[in-house]
């Protein structure tokens, strides 16, 4: 890949969810702008992911809100400070340069550039929830995937999808007028996906166009990466399902990932941080929220959100070393207002 | 009254645990310094706390939510005992409830 001219920016948070939302807006009250890089393809993190629909009591002064709807006022009080965002791609390496900044790679190539970086990562990146076999691995890639990257990799393919969801219900139709034969499997016969999916899946089982196997995945079988039939636990005893592409969907996962290797000082899989700054011991690189550790840490919103306020005030020095930084409310600061876009 | 939560984990040991009335079971566990993921801190929106109640306490506990079986569909390796024990709710009742953690994944 030809190396991409940097994106400079004062700040790179890592991590779109509540935590690095709220950063945005304490840093821009402070006049630094910011980009932010999250392997989901929105942003929210948790809040969006996990549980959107959910009810939360304890966001101050919001006696109850759901996930979904803390992102979407979140997005609204940053909308101001014009973050942007890089979806769909995973904070992969982080270097020093030759000015003292820092640069971040992305998995897609993306290259930023700025003198603080802010990790507000929660439990780690999203990923594809693998499948727990010990063989699992030697097919992954080549005949077992967890994602289609390439229409291509099913064409005239014998496929088995895996998963009750949304993905694995559209996939399977998706799939199904180019595939030589398709299949579900599934631990019980009722799926949360959209109910239309669920009736059109059904509509071409009837049809003999797809199989629906009732039962939980045992075991895989072939060679080379190749994979011949998968067997499968079902309420009669195991059967042997033939086919060449599995395609499994059991929900995503949360894990560190590549932060692990970029010299962070870590308590029990977290990163350790002063409770002055947030600063890791990495100087100019920060983590707030749920990923931060330090005696007395809870992992509340409410935590992350005091974490970047305090953060933004040591980013500050790093990004503007010549500035005084004058401490203003947003009640009364005209100059606030003005970065607010508040008219006074 | 303290209830007794029997848990045996992946290696085969067996935890005896004391939890108060209306803690969870993944609380339980989780508090034990016990290997339970619980990523999504107990509102029913992973399958990390998936466990298999002993067949003896399985009938003295309510049927598992329409909610809890959609995400036991992203688990792995589940049984007609698997629950989510952030789902299961402890009372003097179930004092003495044996469990097994689930393989992780």
């Amino acid at each position: 890949m030809k190396p991409q001219d940097p994106i400079r920016t004062d700040m790179v948070i890592v991590g779109a969810g509540p935590v690095g939302l709220f950063a945005v807006f304490e840093a821009g009250l402070l006049g630094l702008s910011c980009h932010l890089v999250d392997n989901l393809d929105r942003p929210g993190g948790q809040c969006a992911e996990l549980y959107p629909d959910k009810p939360i009591y304890d966001i101050p002064a919001v006696p109850v809100c759901t996930g979904q709807e803390l992102v979407d006022r979140l997005l609204e009080q940053i909308r101001p400070f014009e973050p942007v965002f890089h979806f769909r791609q995973m904070a992969e390496r982080l270097e020093r340069t030759g000015e003292g900044h820092w640069r971040l790679t992305t998995s897609a190539g993306t290259v930023l550039e700025a003198p603080v970086v802010v990790i507000a990562a929660g439990a780690g990146c999203f990923v594809p929830r693998r499948l727990p076999l010990p063989e699992a691995e030697r097919f992954e890639g080549r005949s077992l995937f967890y994602a289609v990257r390439r229409r291509a990799d099913f064409a005239g393919r014998r496929i088995l999808v895996a998963g009750g969801g949304d993905s694995a219900l559209d996939w399977l139709l998706t799939l199904e007028p180019e595939a030589e034969e398709i299949a579900l499997v599934h631990r019980r016969d009722q799926f949360r996906a959209a109910p239309d999916s669920v009736a059109r899946m059904r509509e071409l089982v009837d049809a003999g166009r797809a199989r629906l196997i009732v039962g939980q995945i045992r075991a895989l079988e072939g060679e080379d990466g190749e994979l011949r039939a998968v067997r499968i636990r079902t309420k009669e005893g195991e059967i042997v399902h033939p086919c060449d592409r599995l395609l499994a969907f059991y929900g995503l996962k949360m894990e560190l990932g590549p932060i692990a290797g970029w010299g962070l000082e870590l308590h029990e899989g977290l990163i350790r941080v002063d409770t002055e700054a947030f600063e890791t011991n990495l100087p100019g690189v920060f983590a707030i929220g749920d990923i931060c550790w330090y005696p007395g840490k809870l992992k509340l919103i409410l935590s992350g959100f005091h974490e970047g306020a305090l953060m933004a005030q040591k980013a500050f020095r790093y990004c503007r070393p010549d500035e005084k930084l004058v401490f203003r409310y947003t009640t009364s600061s005209s100059e606030l207002h003005k970065r607010l876009g508040v008219r006074s | 009254m303290t209830i007794r939560v029997h848990v045996t984990d992946r290696e085969g040991q067996l935890h005896e645990l004391d939890a108060e009335p209306g803690w969870t079971l993944m609380e339980v566990i989780r508090e034990a310094g016990l290997p339970i993921e619980a990523a999504c801190g107990g509102c029913c929106a992973c399958a990390t706390c998936h466990v298999y109640v002993d067949e003896d306490w399985l009938g003295r506990l309510a049927e598992p939510s329409e909610e809890e079986q959609a995400m036991l569909d992203e688990a792995f390796e589940v049984r007609d005992n698997s629950r989510l024990a952030c789902q299961i709710r402890l009372d003097e009742s179930l004092s003495g409830i044996r469990v097994t953690l689930a393989p992780e994944f």
